[in-house]
């Protein structure tokens, strides 16, 4: 029964994640495509719940639902007067990008389900916040520390590009 | 090759490439710079779905490895957006336009 929940709830939520992904593409108000990708952020952190990765799910919401489209809002209104992505035809464009997407799309399917993957026996139902905290601090202690100056050095130099002088 | 009722890695792995491959489609066809912008952080997303798909459903000594490197890849897309921000409003600041077809400077 609760296989079937889940496999009901990867549907939705991948509808949703799929669904706001189409939505920002192709939405021509940037706000409406901000608003579209809010909803597919959302929709991806309800299938790492599923994915048993319930950290990086409140990490997802944070992060990209909030800090990083509070960062794309500031971007769209710091911008005026580019609401519309253009009026002008573009259309060998974008015939050229969706025969990219799609055939990128159709390698990696073939490869992806193609290939035998060794999976587990058994599926861990552990929580992993705890375990993510102590390996974080541990084993994975210097790329820890290097992603701590990578964000020291973005907000350093963003803040330097951005100013007025 | 998909039974559709019983999750397995392979509903992941597509979720993921659709994920990417809409965010390559916005990255190549739009031509304001936020919404590439945001269309890469999608192709951020599908790649994260991959990896804790990997993570959860292939066996594995260190089972955490796939969301410890998704944290990592969180953080870098982090500071990407944040310095390609900050870019993009220099640039219209300089030129007032981030339409991706009207800044070709340095385009030959």
């Amino acid at each position: 029964m609760t296989e079937l929940f889940t496999t009901i709830g990867f549907y939705v939520f991948g509808l949703v994640a799929v669904g706001g992904a189409v939505g920002m593409v192709a939405a021509r108000r940037l706000v409406h495509s901000a608003i579209f990708l809010v909803a597919s952020f959302l929709g991806v952190a309800a299938i790492y719940l599923l994915l048993r990765a319930d950290f990086l799910a409140a990490v997802q919401v944070l992060i990209y639902a909030g800090a990083i489209m509070i960062l794309m809002l500031f971007g769209i209104m710091l911008t005026p007067n580019q609401m519309e992505d253009g009026g002008r035809a573009h259309l060998g464009q974008k015939v050229g990008a969706a025969l990219v997407a799609i055939s990128f799309l159709a390698v990696a399917a073939f490869s992806l389900l193609g290939t035998k993957w060794p999976l587990a026996q058994t599926l861990s139902e552990q929580p992993t916040t705890e375990e993510i905290g102590r390996l974080l601090l541990s084993g994975y202690v210097l790329p820890f520390e290097v992603a701590s100056v990578l964000l020291l050095a973005a907000m350093v130099g963003s803040i330097w590009i951005a100013r007025e002088d | 090759m998909v039974d559709p009722t019983t999750l397995t890695l392979n509903h992941f792995l597509l979720l993921g490439a659709v994920l990417f491959a809409v965010g390559l489609y916005g990255a190549l066809a739009r031509r304001n710079a936020v919404i590439v912008l945001m269309s890469i952080e999608l192709m951020f997303n599908g790649v994260n779905v991959t990896l804790l798909g990997f993570s959860r459903y292939i066996a594995s000594s260190a089972p955490l490895l796939g969301q410890i490197f998704a944290i990592f890849i969180i953080t870098v897309a982090a500071a990407e957006a944040a310095v390609g921000l900050a870019i993009i409003i220099a640039v219209y600041r300089d030129r007032k336009t981030i339409q991706l077809d009207d800044i070709h400077l340095m385009k030959w």
